[in-house]
């Protein structure tokens, strides 16, 4: 079942992906008013909902840790977090990319490019806090803390910038969108859920074999140095 | 003693130590009048843009001001220990963190009513709908930068580079926050033909409302051991 997820899970997402810019770059027709420039959707829309999907994650992953302390729940909040800034990055790039031949800016206040922009640069601090923090349960305390907070943040930004100031078109759903397009756009989806996954996943693993070093060498230090002094 | 009981004995304490030295909220409050200064400098001369931009640089001198008081408020806590006796006195941590974050609501209010009659005369900026709205505002404002903000304080104390984790942890997490007191703000100064300024106030009070419960539920684990 590990060896399936640590080398299968992998092979599938980055096979799907390549298979959905194919049909996004080439199967999927040209929008009738936006033409070419649309088919930046088929990574941009699936890194933004990842991008949405990670934070879930943290927030899931903390709230555990904050009530049973397990370390099983902190290396997956950290896992979350680092893919979080990932796609926010992802999202954001792309984004910049499609907005400026579309709406004429590579930015603008818009809720959701700002709420993303702030999870951003929340889980930024949130992965600053973690690396200054030495003691580990000190660490996954605090910043099980600190993504709670950010959680709760998230849909206040988003409705205090709606308020703010709008320019983004409302979410297409299948229903609105040419059939031709849903497809490889589902396909698209499919293929980053799974490098989601398989970034995620491999990143806990990391995670859990960092917590046992630590465990094992309590102060940091090599186990060398700590045989000679005793 | 009652949970409001040890919330006043440890504001009564905060206060009386402030008072003692007086230094800290001395040397904030010029520092934030010299963030009123230096935003005039960047913005050029030009007296309409201004007093345009005056709520915003309002509320910016506020909140990097309040960053320094925050950081001391917790820092003198840590100083001979003073937080490891309070917590073997058993002192409730929610008293704890509430008694800290409305010592620090209230210096940085204090601070907030000191600053806006200068930046309202510096920026040659008008108030058309009163100052005591104004006041208002700052009062929900500075509550809400107290509450996230007396809780990162406490982490950020706490560990190595605290003086750009504090600001880097608190700021993302306050745009709404902000966003709400400029723009009920900058309403009140410049006028409201629409009323809008009550639904601003409505999602302060909310933010607010939702930190204040949030932060005070999680404090026992910030602090404990």
């Amino acid at each position: 079942m590990k060896r399936a997820l640590n080398i299968g899970l992998p092979i599938v997402a980055l096979v799907l992906v390549v298979w959905g810019a194919y049909q996004g770059l080439a199967v999927a027709p040209a929008e009738r008013m936006m033409g070419e420039v649309y088919r930046i959707m088929y990574v941009h829309v699936p890194t933004a909902m990842m991008s949405l999907l990670a934070p879930t994650v943290v927030c899931i992953a903390s709230l555990a840790y904050l009530m049973k302390s397990t370390r099983a729940a902190d290396a997956l909040a950290e896992a979350g977090a680092e893919v979080s800034v990932l796609f926010s990055t992802l999202c954001l790039v792309t984004g910049s990319i499609f907005g400026r031949p579309t709406w004429g800016v590579w930015w603008t206040w818009d809720p959701r490019l700002t709420s993303v922009a702030i999870l951003w640069i929340a889980f930024i601090g949130y992965l600053a806090l973690r690396r200054f923090v030495d003691d580990p349960d000190k660490r996954a305390t605090w910043s099980a803390v600190t993504a709670i907070i950010i959680s709760v943040d998230v849909p206040i930004v988003y409705f205090s910038v709606k308020w703010w100031n709008s320019l983004h078109q409302m979410q297409s759903n299948p229903s609105t969108v040419d059939p031709r397009m849903a497809g490889p756009l589902r396909i698209n989806i499919t293929a980053w859920f799974l490098v989601f996954l398989a970034l995620l996943w491999t990143r806990y693993r990391i995670g859990r074999a960092e917590q046992d070093r630590e465990q094992s060498t309590p102060t940091g230090e090599p186990k060398a140095v700590l045989r000679m002094s005793s | 003693m009652t949970f409001v009981g040890e919330v006043l004995t440890l504001v009564a304490k905060d206060l009386r130590l402030e008072w003692r030295s007086r230094a800290r909220i001395n040397a904030t409050l010029f520092f934030a009048l010299l963030t009123l200064l230096l935003f005039s400098f960047a913005a050029g001369p030009a007296q309409a843009l201004q007093a345009a931009n005056a709520p915003g640089y309002l509320w910016l001198a506020l909140l990097l001001s309040s960053v320094l008081l925050l950081g001391e408020s917790l820092r003198i806590e840590l100083e001979n220990d003073s937080l490891e006796a309070l917590r073997a006195m058993a002192v409730d941590a929610r008293a704890l963190f509430v008694s800290k974050a409305l010592t620090n609501a209230l210096f940085c209010f204090l601070l907030g009513v000191v600053l806006v009659p200068v930046a309202v005369g510096l920026y040659g900026a008008e108030v058309k709908l009163g100052f005591p709205r104004l006041v208002g505002v700052v009062a929900l404002g500075t509550l809400a930068i107290a509450a996230p903000g007396t809780l990162y304080a406490t982490i950020a104390v706490q560990i190595r580079a605290r003086d750009v984790l504090l600001p880097l942890l608190l700021f993302p997490v306050l745009v709404p926050g902000l966003l709400a007191s400029v723009r009920a703000s900058s309403l009140i100064m410049q006028g409201d033909p629409m009323d809008q300024t009550g639904s601003w106030l409505l999602l302060l009070a909310v933010f607010d409302a939702l930190y204040w419960i949030l932060c005070t539920l999680m404090y026992g684990r910030v602090i404990e051991d």
